[in-house]
């Protein structure tokens, strides 16, 4: 097991793109951290410089101590389990599980008895003869990880590998992996679009957004306190809502004035004054019932109302076609057009500078 | 379907005839190598009266025919064998590797296969009688090899093109060198390829005539279609035993393209669906 660190890390390609800038990021031994962003933020490319498969253009790859910049992948010491699986199509089961160990010159009979303890422990014994075409999507996810798991690697990196799975399959396998790696304790890298995926799998969850770093932290501290507005919008589903508007000092404390509505907030950092956005999140809206001391009030209207079995969704027009969301319990009445008033509870609000959406931090 | 009728009548006798023309050269061939001299020039075709195989036997009595058959499978056989190892290496390279001038290499390997072969005989007549290399097997393999070549690296960059690079990252990560990924995986998923190209390689060669003529000189050189060109005498063409060992010159390379035409069809047809 090993710990995974990249310093300063730029990946700049010839055409011009930049997939990675001034990246620093370390993944303690033992971690499973994520790396989560929409596609073209980088993630895939970060993970594939990890692996060795893409050369930074600048700065440092450390794993387990060691400076491996420059060492090419079969000497990394890494398995890696890719979205299309990669299985090679010409051998078995039995051969593909194996082939990394046989590259390795592992004596014959300890793969045969490091391949069977993992198909045994994946259920794929009943597979091992047959060939990759052969076997169902979930089944083909299995011997990809498998193969990965039989070499026993100093870490492991995932790219994707739960997006080509129908969604019971994927929630399965999730928990899966997460059991895996308490079981393991192994260094895990992890790249996913999915924000759920994010928050679920990760210890730490890394946020990227155009080859640039924007967060690190526990997936609850992500959601808690967002570093900005791009942080705030991608992770929690359905994503956050944001008011623009200004904020300015009133006495002690200091007030949001928004398109809509105005309300009291927790005291800011000395200088945030002025364009500001308010951020808050649909399961935080309150719908119906009073006002609370401080909260604000929006009026709005029903667009549309989708019920989810424990919960309902509910699309609200602000005048000026604004929209907002919000998530109910799932027995409140509400009727389509009707105009009702949107809580904004003043503990629930995140602030973010109007300029460049980076998080108004609470005076201490 | 419904109400084939008459289009389906129509699309059989088209397809009828589209047979015949393709199969009649060589039924016409095949009969012709078995009737008798004498009666091959009494004009009117048609079945012959009395089936003969003299023309077969003279063919490898008199004519010694096993010789350019020999001569023809080493020189095809090796330009073969030289074109899938060599060309194989460097269209691996030409697919994958990432390097300046790639678009440039590949259009001046295929500006070579576009020389008039006529022009170049001459040059490489001399270049041949310098290295005296005229009249050897070396001799033939080498001037092969500037139209053998570029066809092998066209084909095979197309097919190493097709394979997914994340094998063979898969590979590299599981330890295996840029050499094992390509002999352990690259390799065998282009099998289909490497049989296509191969076969068409070798019936190329085998059927080259114009340097073969030009670069040997005598009999025990002589490949294939050098030999039969030279059976016509000075008063009399032997069409009898030219057709003879037109079909016997054929055969090898049927049999070759029949032991592997399921590889082939898989090769040619594998790369027309994506995945």
């Amino acid at each position: 097991m090993a710990d995974i660190r990249l310093e300063h890390v730029d990946k700049v390609y010839p055409n011009g793109y930049v997939a990675a800038r001034e990246l620093s990021l370390e993944v303690a031994d033992g971690e499973l951290l994520v790396l989560v962003g929409p596609s073209g933020s980088g993630k895939s490319t970060v993970l594939r410089m990890i692996a060795g498969l893409e050369a930074p253009t600048g700065g440092t790859v450390w794993i387990g101590g060691r400076d491996v910049t420059r060492l090419p992948p079969q000497e990394r010491d890494l398995a890696m389990v890719f979205q299309s699986y990669a299985l090679y199509p010409h051998m078995t089961v039995r051969e593909n599980l194996g082939f990394g160990l046989r590259m390795r010159k592992v004596a014959a009979e300890e793969i045969r008895r490091r391949v069977d303890a993992v198909a045994e422990s994946l259920g794929l014994a009943e597979l091992l003869d047959r060939r990759p075409a052969q076997l169902s999507g979930g089944q083909r996810q299995r011997v990809a990880l498998g193969r990965a798991l039989v070499r026993e690697p100093c870490a492991f990196l995932f790219d994707e590998p739960l997006s080509n799975l129908d969604a019971k399959l994927r929630v399965e396998t999730r928990a899966e992996l997460s059991r895996l790696h308490r079981r393991l304790g192994a260094t895990m890298v992890y790249v996913t679009h999915d924000q759920v995926e994010a928050v679920t799998l990760g210890d730490r969850v890394a946020v990227l957004r155009d080859g640039v770093l924007q967060q690190v932290a526990p997936p609850m501290e992500l959601y808690r306190a967002p570093a900005n507005r791009f942080v705030g919008e991608f992770i929690g589903s359905p994503a956050m809502n944001f008011f623009e508007g200004t904020l300015r000092r009133e006495g002690a404390g200091c007030v949001f004035r928004g398109r809509h509505f105005e309300m009291a907030v927790p005291r800011a950092e000395e200088g945030s004054e002025g364009a500001a956005v308010l951020g808050v999140r649909p399961h935080d809206l309150g719908l119906g019932g009073a006002a609370g001391e401080g909260d604000g009030v929006l009026r709005a209207e029903v667009g549309v109302v989708e019920p989810m079995g424990s919960e309902q969704v509910v699309h609200l027009f602000a005048p000026g076609g604004e929209r907002v969301v919000a998530v109910t319990r799932p027995d409140l009445p509400l009727r389509v057009e009707e105009t009702v008033e949107v809580r904004i509870p003043a503990r629930a609000v995140h602030l973010f500078r109007g300029s460049d959406g980076r998080r108004i931090p609470a005076a201490g | 379907m419904k109400g084939g009728g008459w289009g389906r009548w129509a699309a059989a006798g088209a397809l009828a005839l589209l047979v015949a023309f393709a199969v009649f050269p060589f039924a016409w061939a095949l009969v012709a190598s078995v009737t008798p001299e004498a009666e091959l020039f009494e004009g009117g075709g048609g079945w012959p009266r009395r089936l003969t195989g003299d023309h077969y036997r003279a063919l490898f009595t008199e004519r010694d025919f096993w010789v350019p058959i020999r001569n023809s499978l080493v020189v095809a056989g090796a330009t073969t064998a030289f074109c899938v190892a060599v060309g194989s290496l460097a269209a691996y390279a030409l697919a994958r590797l990432r390097f300046r001038g790639k678009a440039a290499i590949l259009g001046f390997v295929l500006a070579v296969t576009m020389f008039p072969q006529i022009s170049i005989v001459s040059p490489l007549f001399l270049l041949l009688r310098e290295l005296r290399l005229i009249n050897t097997y070396p001799g033939l393999v080498l001037p092969y090899l500037t139209f053998a070549m570029p066809l092998t690296v066209w084909l095979l960059v197309g097919y190493f093109r097709q394979i997914p690079p994340d094998l063979e990252e898969a590979a590299r990560i599981d330890g295996a060198t840029r050499w094992q990924t390509f002999t352990r995986v690259v390799l065998p998923l282009a099998v289909p390829g490497l049989a296509t190209t191969a076969i068409l390689t070798f019936i190329y060669c085998w059927n080259e005539f114009l340097f073969a003529l030009s670069f040997t000189l005598g009999p025990e050189r002589h490949t294939v279609p050098v030999a039969i060109a030279l059976f016509r005498g000075q008063y009399q063409v032997p069409w009898g035993e030219v057709l003879a060992a037109s079909l016997v010159a054929t055969a090898p390379v049927a049999a070759v393209v029949l032991a592997f035409q399921r590889r082939i069809v898989q090769g040619l047809t594998s790369g027309a669906v994506k995945g």
